[in-house]
């Protein structure tokens, strides 16, 4: 492992709302290819932790070092710059365009042509957005209106866009949220070989518990800001504190009946 | 030291209102969500009624009656506008809900002149009230003292009703979360009626307040609008202690700005504001707006490039047109410029408004600044007609670089009010530098040269910009700038994510709408061979947003298809009706209601739904031929 190089470094990393501390002190590494699952329950911190990796929230005090910078205080659209893909919790895409000009919008952003007023949309990139859609089972819906999809091909849409940057580092906040239990396998099946192919690290919060433990290679756990498990599936299965605050009372075969309580 | 104070407090009874209508505003916005325009109308209408009740009835309580009772009148006749239009537009695009309330207020003064003529009126002085205090040998009217005493006692009552009250409760409850309250069970229509009834109530007491201190006439209704607009940009839309807070200072700024810049007072309120929207986007006392709501919503198809047979057809279009001068007389070929001269502006809007998601209420600022910049160019330093026509609408780029980095930083009505605010400064400007722009007389004598004198020639050559024009934008909306901006529009998150940087964009497309917008004034410069501060007005802004919602707000093509029918519509109206506003606000709130698509969308519609219903039926054959 000590040749794989660390993609992403956090350093105790804090962040207090009013003296309400939703993220305490938490540190964590992810390496190349390391398919890393944050868990928690509602209110620990995940999403907090979320935005300020990705730039929507500043740290009170702490370190964030993505792809060997340090990225606090970066607005998004730099650190999607430096390699950084990523999906919502509600999906984000462009409703009025098609299927193919979603993902042709973001490789134009990768070829710095944003400012371009001349040259055609439509031939910019056209077979490397097919490529993408074709990645993630979407090549058939390339020519359809974004607005018509169905939640799951969005999801998949999103995940196509999030890869058109070449990212090393996949951000994902609660990729399957919303969709059904097959797709959520699906999705996250097909994220994972991506993944393991490219050698992309996956840092991503997920409730449902069968996909956390299929797929996370690793598993950090938050509990009211603070880190308190961090290992292995099995390890973390098997750690009483964690039984204890989260995974107590036979929630993890439990937990796909409680979709869509956010964090 | 006397003399600035007593500017100071008539700063102060100024404020008071400004501070009334800019509150019923604010209440209004906060519950129903809709920033209504017509509040200035309402306003006006206080200042009229007041003053016909304060003239029938004599007497302390004739006077002090008059106000209350026509404050009360006109809120009724607010009830009934909340009751038979706002009912029906509180779901569609805030773009909609401020085109039909300035619809309302169009009408409203055809009607006010129709009932109280064309003239200032002077109004009643208030008794009891009537002399002036003095101050170190200045004097002070005694009713500014009783206004500065009113408007905190104001602020008191609406704070006490909105914490004391159980109204008051609902209606905060409301403002923060509507749907939540609707979910509890209370009835969202009589809490929205009653919410508007009393902001139209603080409008027209404000109105007729004015009274004794002001004539009434019927443009009062803009000045006091984009007053207000500036005063809750700055204070925060939403905030009634804001609107108070705001109106004090936008009326200090006026009172004083006058000593420093007798010519262009508003310039300094200009600074402020622009120095708020800096440091606190939303306001002094406003919170972040949630995600505004995208302005287009109506449809999600897709656009798409012209085909080779609309292209065909277009050139075709274009090639009868050319011919016009062949068998049309001199004032049809006039008209046709003039047309072709409002397609370009309609086309420099719609980049903006349907391609960017911004929909400026001002645009025609820099139409304005292109015409004055021909009209400087070629009058003052006397420069050739081609260069001029070249270089005016550099003036009108200038205009959009300033105004636009600020206007980008805030979106949906925010956008909206910003951008009518700054196209008022340009117009004050335009209206009170009559050392430079003329004022009032404007700038005479801007005709083409030789080569393009002939209503013929200059048909020809307007004809052969626009076209140009049309060409190049429509190039951009597919380029690959256009798909950032409509990104951005679709998504700031998205667009943010994928390392967009929507601001930059959005500046970028104002820059472009407005260059656009100022080769259309330039022309139009010379059309009409003089420029006049009308070229900046609102009410050509107005017009620029009704072509783009005409044709279809959604559609590529609208803007062309919707400047060319209202163009041709509106100059048949003006020769046939002296009702012409009456006519036009009616059709505007008509078409917010009836026809929110457009001609070019509801086309596109009827052709989609023919093309599916030819697949299905296709689907239907083939399924029955397989089943037998």
């Amino acid at each position: 492992m000590s040749m794989v190089p660390t993609l992403l470094k956090v350093e105790g990393l804090s962040k207090s709302y009013g003296g309400v501390h939703a993220v305490r002190s938490v540190s964590f590494e992810l390496r190349a290819g390391e398919i890393l699952a944050l868990i928690g329950p509602n209110g620990a911190g995940k999403s907090t932790c979320f935005d300020m990796l990705n730039g929507q929230n500043m740290p009170d005090s702490g370190r964030i070092h993505l792809l060997g910078e340090d990225t606090v205080g970066r607005k998004p659209r730099a650190i999607w710059r430096l390699g950084v893909g990523r999906t919502f919790q509600i999906t984000a895409t462009f409703p009025t365009m098609t299927v193919r000009e979603n993902v042709q919008v973001a490789l134009v952003s990768y070829g710095r042509q944003l400012f371009n007023l001349w040259g055609s949309t439509a031939a910019y990139a056209r077979e490397e957005a097919g490529r993408l859609l074709d990645l993630v089972g979407m090549g058939a819906y390339a020519e359809r209106p974004c607005g018509e999809l169905a939640y799951g091909d969005l999801k998949r849409l999103e995940l196509a866009i999030a890869l058109a940057n070449q990212p090393r580092l996949l951000l994902m906040d609660e990729p399957t949220a919303g969709m059904a239990p097959r797709e959520r396998i699906e999705l996250m099946r097909l994220t994972a070989s991506i993944a393991r192919e490219q050698s992309i690290g996956v840092l991503f919060t997920e409730h449902d518990m069968d996909v956390v433990f299929e797929h996370a290679d690793r598993i950090l756990v938050l509990n009211r800001g603070s880190l308190i498990a961090e290992g292995s599936p099995e390890e973390v299965r098997g750690n009483p504190q964690v039984r204890a605050i989260y995974l107590g009372e036979g929630l993890v075969y439990d937990a796909r009946h409680r979709e869509g309580a956010g964090a | 030291m006397a003399f600035y104070f007593v500017q100071f407090l008539t700063g102060l009874a100024s404020a008071a209102s400004l501070f009334l209508v800019a509150s019923g505003l604010s209440i209004i916005f906060g519950v129903t969500r809709i920033v209504n325009f017509a509040h200035g109308a309402f306003y006006m209408l206080g200042a009229y009624v007041a003053f016909t009740l304060t003239e029938r009835f004599s007497g302390a309580l004739g006077f002090w009656g008059g106000i209350v009772v026509a404050a009360l009148i006109v809120a009724i006749i607010g009830v009934l506008v909340e009751m038979v239009l706002l009912r029906r537009i509180y779901h569609a695009p805030e773009l909609f809900q401020l085109l039909a309330t300035f619809g309302l207020t169009l009408m409203v003064q055809d009607i006010v002149v129709m009932i109280w003529g064309p003239d200032d009126l002077l109004g009643r002085r208030a008794p009891g009230f009537k002399g002036a205090v003095d101050f170190f040998g200045q004097n002070i009217p005694s009713y500014d003292l009783f206004l500065i005493a009113l408007c905190p006692i104001v602020l008191g009552i609406l704070w006490l009703l909105f914490q004391r009250t159980r109204w008051g409760v609902l209606v905060r409850a409301a403002t923060q979360d509507r749907d939540m309250v609707a979910a509890l069970g209370v009835n969202q229509k009589w809490l929205f009626t009653s919410v508007f009834a009393l902001g139209v109530f603080l409008a027209a007491l404000g109105g007729a307040l004015q009274i004794p201190r002001d004539a009434v006439h019927h443009a009062l209704d803009l000045r006091i609008i984009v007053e207000v607009f500036v005063v809750v940009v700055i204070g925060g839309l939403g905030s009634i202690i804001g609107a108070f807070v705001a109106a004090v200072l936008v009326s200090e700024l006026n009172a004083f700005g006058i000593l420093i810049f007798p010519k262009i007072s508003i310039i300094l309120v200009f600074l402020v504001m622009a120095v708020v929207l800096i440091v606190r986007p939303w306001g002094l006392f406003g919170k972040p707006e949630a995600a505004a709501r995208r302005t287009p919503g109506l449809t999600v198809t897709p656009w798409r490039p012209l085909t080779s047979g609309e292209r065909l057809m277009s050139l075709g279009a274009l090639v009868l047109a050319a011919m016009l001068p062949l068998f049309a007389g001199n004032y049809a070929l006039t008209v046709g410029s003039e047309i072709a001269i409002f397609v370009i502006f309609a086309a420099s809007l719609h980049f903006l408004m349907s391609v960017g998601g911004l929909a400026s209420f001002g645009h025609a600022a820099y139409f304005g600044l292109g015409a004055y910049g021909v009209a400087f160019l070629a009058k003052a330093a006397g420069l050739p007609m081609i260069v001029s026509l070249l270089l005016g609408p550099v003036l009108g780029l200038l205009g959009a670089a300033v105004f636009g980095f600020f206007a980008v930083q805030l979106s949906g009505v925010y956008f909206a009010m910003l951008t009518l605010a700054f196209a008022q400064i340009v117009w004050s400007i335009a209206f009170q530098w009559v050392e430079v722009t003329g004022g009032d007389n404007g700038i005479l004598g801007v005709w083409p040269e030789r080569w393009a004198a002939s209503p013929a020639n200059f048909y020809w050559l307007s004809l052969g910009i626009t076209a140009l024009v049309i060409t190049v934008l429509r190039v951009m909306v597919f380029s690959p700038f256009g798909f950032a901006l409509r990104a951005t529009r679709d998504s700031p998150l998205r667009s943010e994510a994928i390392g967009i940087n929507g601001k930059r964009v959005q500046w970028t497309a104002f820059v472009i709408s407005g260059t656009v917008a100022g080769i259309g004034g330039a022309l139009f410069a010379y059309l009409k061979g003089s420029v006049f501060p009308d070229s900046v007005g609102i009410s050509l802004s107005v017009d620029a947003l009704v072509m783009v919602l005409l044709g279809g707000v959604e559609t590529v093509s609208g803007a062309v298809i919707g400047a060319i029918v209202f163009k041709a519509a509106n100059i048949w109206l003006v020769s046939q009706t002296d009702l012409s506003k009456l006519v036009l606000g009616g059709f505007i709130v008509l078409m917010v209601v009836a026809f929110p698509k457009g001609i070019v969308g509801t086309l596109e519609t009827i052709r989609n739904r023919r093309r599916s219903a030819g697949t299905k039926s296709a689907l239907a054959t083939s399924r029955i031929e397989v089943a037998e």
